[in-house]
């Protein structure tokens, strides 16, 4: 997928998360240079960085100077406990933070080559190019076709033909098209767990975004249902971008490039999920995927 | 002591407790409509006919009531003798002493007329044109044929007097506004084009006039002799008769016969006799056209009014002034609603309306009346809070997660709404219009002040342009139970259509709302399953 991202591919050496402050850092421990050094996804411009991102709701202040990339066509996930604030960093990235009262951002979150906080900013426009897909699937409650059909419905198109066409190919995209050809006027109320969580995700491929945010997709599945969607995100990968997070050490390891860790709404560590989970950088991280805490 | 508590806290008991209290609730519904029910449905059965004999001479009617002997009181028996015409009143509480034993003669019926209440005693002879043709049980017989025929003739004189020569009155009425418009203007040519027109239309209106006067002639044409029981005749064209009804000499399938018919016209036909007898579909009409207008102007005030509140307004004391405020207007008693009704759409809306629009008819008021239009507006004033209220609670249930779906899809706050949050919360408005039609259709203060009459002399709706009426007057069941229990002459009477009209407006209530029901029902199953 072609985005309008003026700025020269970088170099790999360029892709490294800056070595962060150690005087913002818990004082336990001094955070090591993390390369972002997959072979395979290093030739992929940056889609999604996050500089120096602060995050407060009210006086709390939830997320810490989070200097994140992510990189083209790959999977990120972000892992740590409960309350660490990785889906708020995710929801950072679509805005959808914007909805809860009270809340204060600084930093910078770049899409591309869009300033995603910048006033003139659309956010409308901004949401279109990064879907979302939820914790609990929630589809709408109208017919699987309007479902699929809602995000381009909403831009204005009229058209059967196209939407007819988008349907089946973000079906297809998520792999659901075989199961629901033959009823697409029956609610989606109407399906299995797995399958409402798959609808979700056409649902979000329909309008050909750029980024496909998860947050925790899987958490309400069975593990066959959860098999489907890992599949699918590594099917997807080809085209999308994804961040990921999960709760689920084992996914983060079976389908993430990348893996961020974070505790206390601070990013600990980043880097390929592969050296992440067998030689981890900071001791942290490694009491957290071995489940001495959390 | 310690099983007691077991129990007590186990719950047992309060499961007893509300289980009571629930068929508590259902036994007073049910001796509620119960009680409506036998009241009113036994009213139309042929009741017998008893003839006594007492000091005064012999009393022939239907039994209604009996007094026991209570102190100086002797007992007493209610007859209802009928024959207003002849004795001045229907009933007649006659004393049991001296009472001659119960006779059921065969030969005596009850005759419904359009005037004077109905005639009980015996047919004598039957004439055409002054001259006998019949006597006795062949006069009966022969009346009773012909009957249907008589029936058919006035109905067609009705139909002329209300389709045509009304017709006719409303194009005169309307020629005789143009004429004062071009008065005021001067006009010589068009005022002599106008008295044309008038003189052609008079011309038509004469012709109607002779056509109708020859058929009442014939109608007038066949007369029954009748005779009471104690004796003075009576004689009565067969034209004004409604039923003939010889109770006493009828097999239950013939009572049957008669029952259904008067059921059916009391449902079906106009009210005579000041609403006294006949039947009741213009109030039933009234009623639930008054209710359907109310809930399409309801609805969407309601609507508008929630979303606002609950979407868009901005959380703070304001908003809940305003809530508490929306909660407090269910509370206002409805005759104020009537009164602001009288004094805000009636006078100041209609009155202005006249002033644009109809000025040429003042000063007959057109809007600046009563009407059909401004009672259910002020009954959608009167039940918005309940459609408010509904519609917060629906919405607020809307789960919160369909709406960030919505929102990370691209969808404006104002799409969201519409297509996401306002589908789901559909159901929950309807329980709010549901709510709204059970207290507005039952409502009856507010409405005789904005438009119900006694007697309506067009519906509002009908086959002239342009259909619906909404300036018009109107009849309504909750007025018409008021007004024919407590405010006709004849009162003791018209009981029992007090009764049933009651249960005509229950039955209203009850199928309009579960018309509003099933719509949610299938509304619910699109949807899949809302809490609502």
């Amino acid at each position: 997928m072609e985005i309008d991202d003026p700025r020269p591919v970088p170099e790999p050496a360029q892709l490294q998360v800056p070595p962060p402050e150690t005087g913002m850092r818990a004082a336990s421990f001094v955070k090591p240079d993390l390369p972002l050094t997959d072979p395979a996804v290093l030739t992929s411009p940056t889609m999604v960085q996050v500089e120096r991102l602060n995050l407060y709701y009210g006086s709390k202040q939830a997320l810490f100077d989070v200097d994140l990339k992510v990189a083209r066509n790959s999977v990120m996930s972000f892992i740590g406990p409960s309350g660490c604030g990785k889906s708020t960093l995710l929801r950072c990235l679509n805005r959808m933070n914007d909805l809860i009262d009270d809340v204060r951002i600084e930093g910078r979150v770049l899409m591309g080559a869009t300033d995603i906080y910048a006033p003139e900013t659309d956010v409308i426009a901004l949401r279109k190019r990064a879907g979302m897909v939820f914790q609990k699937s929630n589809p709408f409650p109208k017919s699987i076709f309007e479902n699929v059909a809602y995000g381009l419905r909403i831009q204005g198109e009229g058209d059967r033909t196209i939407l007819e066409e988008a349907v089946e190919r973000s079906l297809k995209g998520a792999g659901l098209w075989e199961e629901v050809k033959d009823r697409l006027k029956d609610s989606a109320q109407g399906l299995s767990g797995g399958q409402q969580q798959r609808l979700c995700i056409a649902r979000a491929l329909a309008v050909r975004p750029e980024v496909i945010l998860m947050d925790e997709p899987c958490s309400a599945l069975d593990p066959i249902a959860t098999a489907r969607v890992e599949e699918l995100i590594l099917e997807l990968k080809r085209e999308f971008t994804i961040v990921i997070v999960t709760h689920n050490m084992q996914q983060a390891a079976r389908v993430s490039d990348h893996t961020a860790f974070f505790w206390m709404g601070k990013l600990i560590e980043t880097g390929l999920t592969e050296k992440m989970f067998t030689n981890p950088g900071h001791r942290m991280t490694e009491d957290y995927i071995t489940g001495r805490f959390g | 002591m310690s099983r007691l508590t077991d129990r007590f806290r186990q719950g047992g008991v309060f499961v007893w407790f509300s289980g009571t209290l629930l068929a508590f609730c259902l036994a007073m519904i049910l001796s509620l409509v119960g009680f409506i029910v036998s009241k009113g449905m036994g009213y139309f059965w042929p009741a017998t006919l008893v003839q006594v004999q007492t000091p005064d001479g012999p009393v022939l009617g239907e039994i209604t009531g009996h007094e026991p002997a209570r102190g100086e009181e002797t007992e007493k028996v209610q007859f209802r003798v009928g024959n207003r015409d002849i004795y001045g009143q229907d009933f007649r509480w006659v004393p049991a002493q001296g009472m001659g034993s119960p006779e059921q003669p065969k030969d005596v019926l009850l005759i419904e007329r359009l005037e004077y209440g109905p005639f009980i005693g015996r047919v004598a002879s039957l004439s055409h044109e002054g001259q006998v043709v019949a006597t006795g049980p062949q006069a009966l017989a022969e009346a009773m044929k012909r009957l249907p025929e008589a029936n058919r003739q006035r109905h067609q004189i009705q139909s002329i007097e209300k389709g045509r020569v009304g017709e006719l009155n409303r194009r005169i009425e309307k020629l005789r506004l143009a004429r004062r418009k071009l008065e005021a203007k001067g006009d010589q040519a068009g005022l002599q084009a106008l008295d044309a027109k008038t003189a052609e239309i008079q011309a038509t209106y004469d012709q109607v006039q002779a056509s109708l006067e020859q058929a009442r002639t014939e109608a007038r044409a066949w007369t029954l002799n009748l005779q009471t029981a104690d004796g003075q005749d009576k004689e009565w064209p067969l034209g004004s008769v409604v039923r003939m009804v010889p109770a006493n000499a009828m097999g239950t399938f013939d009572k049957l016969g008669v029952y259904l018919s008067r059921l059916w016209e009391f449902v079906a036909d106009d009210p005579r006799e000041s609403n006294t007898e006949g039947g009741i579909f213009p109030a039933i009409f009234g009623t639930v056209m008054m209710v359907l207008v109310m809930s399409v102007l309801v609805v969407p005030l309601g609507v508008i009014t929630a979303l606002y509140l609950r979407e868009y307004a901005k959380q703070g004391w304001l908003v809940r002034a305003v809530r508490v405020a929306v909660n407090n207007l269910a509370g206002v008693p409805s005759i104020v609603f009537g009164v602001f009704g009288l004094g805000f759409f009636v006078y100041g809306l209609g009155g202005t309306i006249d002033k644009l629009f109809f000025s040429d008819s003042l000063p007959t008021p057109t809007y600046g009346t009563g009407g059909i239009l401004w009672a259910s507006l002020t009954l959608a004033l009167l039940t918005v809070p309940v459609v408010i209220v509904a519609t917060e609670e629906a919405l607020g249930a809307v789960p919160r997660s369909q709406r960030e779906a919505s929102l990370a899809m691209g969808a404006t706050k104002w799409q969201t709404l519409w297509k996401v949050v306002l589908p789901s919360a559909t159901p929950g408005i309807l329980t709010g219009l549901i709510l709204a039609i059970a207290r507005g259709a039952g409502e009856v203060a507010p409405l005789m002040l904005t438009g119900v009459v006694k007697l309506a002399p067009a519906m509002p709706l009908d086959g002239t342009f342009p259909f619906f009426h909404l300036d018009r007057k109107f009849m309504h069941l909750g007025f018409h139970i008021y007004d024919v229990g407590f405010q006709s002459p004849n009162s003791e009477a018209a009981k029992p259509m007090v009764f049933m009209a009651s249960l005509l407006l229950l039955i209203v209530v009850v199928v309009l709302n579960l018309f509003a029901l099933n719509l949610r029902r299938k509304l619910r199953k699109r949807l899949g399953g809302s809490t609502f």
